[in-house]
């Protein structure tokens, strides 16, 4: 599949929601645990050698399962073949549940159930649509019966 | 850049919301021809097929950080979706019509993570602000969003306004411009409404709360199943 390498390595170097030096295996049978840079940006997560620029890859956080890996551990999968697992290793239990709060809320889908979440609560509170005023009212995206899975 | 494009492909064509979907003509290159591709737009990702019962798309662009501008050319209801930076790419792309070309213009222009993110922490501070009993209408006018109809809440834009709570600070910086103080944000009421938890937070926590939930009841059955 061809994507736009350039803007996603710049997108790479924008500020992070979180970043950090974690241990990092893939998902291939054999193989070894290794010191990455994470770095959250979007719905992206990338990853570094950590003394090189540009991020060995990526990760696209849609359809994606985080799942708790014992000791101070956790795994992202995706839906369509979860026992295909990318390990992370924290170097604490609070780091760990720091990063799979984030990964869970990172994705684009979570982001837009959550503003129809708030906009049918505002609309609930005071009988006004607050997309209104952003002028996205009639999007069908954030129609509440858009809402699945 | 390794990239899961398998787990893409899987994302664009799956039952998740599609945000617009059309043929429009792709210029090829600077000099080359146009070619006629089946469009889907999910998300940031704008998917391109052969045709729209294609298994798997030809290509994907990732919006983060573009414009939309519409463009002159020899191709009616032509537009553009241009990135920064030297040698970045610009994408020309041509609709069937003009009601057309104009649906995509906005669905792009409002298609980045960057802006859906500003939209949901404005709304996220209203609804606090509303808990809070400062007042029943919005406490102020969105400012962190672009004023151009078709313009782009790229990440050099205005800084957004701060999240509340449970977002957790990251290691480095959050996603936003340093220099700008963002307003104190309204204290938040305690969970003590008669509708519980529902009244407690926000989206995420909500979130977290019931998939702790969901979590634990999952693991217990399926310790049950282990026990024979």
């Amino acid at each position: 599949m061809r994507y736009n390498e350039k803007e996603l390595q710049a997108l790479s170097r924008q500020p992070a929601e979180l970043a950090a030096e974690l241990g990092m295996r893939g998902p291939k049978k054999g193989s070894v645990l290794k010191r990455r840079l994470v770095k959250l940006v979007v719905n992206f997560l990338f990853y570094f050698r950590t003394d090189e620029a540009e991020p060995v890859g990526a990760l696209l956080l849609e359809r994606c399962r985080v799942t708790q890996e014992e000791p101070s551990g956790f795994s992202i999968s995706f839906l369509e073949d979860p026992e295909r697992k990318y390990h992370f290793a924290c170097c604490s239990e609070e780091q760990c549940q720091e990063w799979m709060g984030a990964l869970r809320r990172a994705s684009y889908e979570f982001m837009r159930r959550s503003l129809i979440f708030y906009r049918n609560e505002i609309q609930k509170m005071t009988g006004k649509d607050p997309l209104e005023q952003f002028g996205i009212s009639e999007e069908a995206r954030f129609k509440l019966g858009g809402l699945k899975a | 850049m390794k990239l899961n494009e398998r787990s893409l492909a899987f994302y664009a064509t799956c039952d998740a919301p599609v945000d617009n979907a059309g043929f429009l003509y792709k210029k090829g290159g600077r000099h080359a021809a146009y070619h006629r591709r089946w469009f889907v737009l999910r998300g940031n990702m704008l998917f391109y097929f052969e045709d729209p019962a294609s298994r798997e798309p030809v290509g994907v662009i990732i919006l983060e950080g573009c414009t939309v501008e519409l463009v002159e050319a020899a191709e009616e209801f032509a537009f553009a979706v241009r990135f920064a930076g030297a040698r970045a790419r610009t994408y020309v792309l041509a609709a069937e019509s003009q009601a057309a070309m104009e649906g995509w213009v906005k669905a792009l222009s409002r298609a980045s993570f960057d802006y859906l993110r500003l939209v949901v922490r404005e709304l996220e501070q209203q609804l606090a602000a509303m808990r809070a009993g400062d007042c029943p209408h919005p406490p102020r006018r969105p400012r962190a969003l672009p004023p151009k109809e078709n313009g782009c809440a790229v990440w050099s834009a205005e800084p957004p306004a701060a999240s509340p709570a449970p977002s957790p600070a990251g290691a480095s910086a959050a996603g936003s411009q340093p220099g700008a103080a963002p307003p104190p944000l309204p204290p938040r009421r305690r969970a003590s409404a008669p509708n519980g938890p529902l009244r407690a937070g926000s989206f995420a926590q909500l979130h977290e709360l019931y998939g702790q939930e969901v979590r634990a009841l999952r693991s217990q059955w399926l310790r049950s199943r282990a026990q024979p």
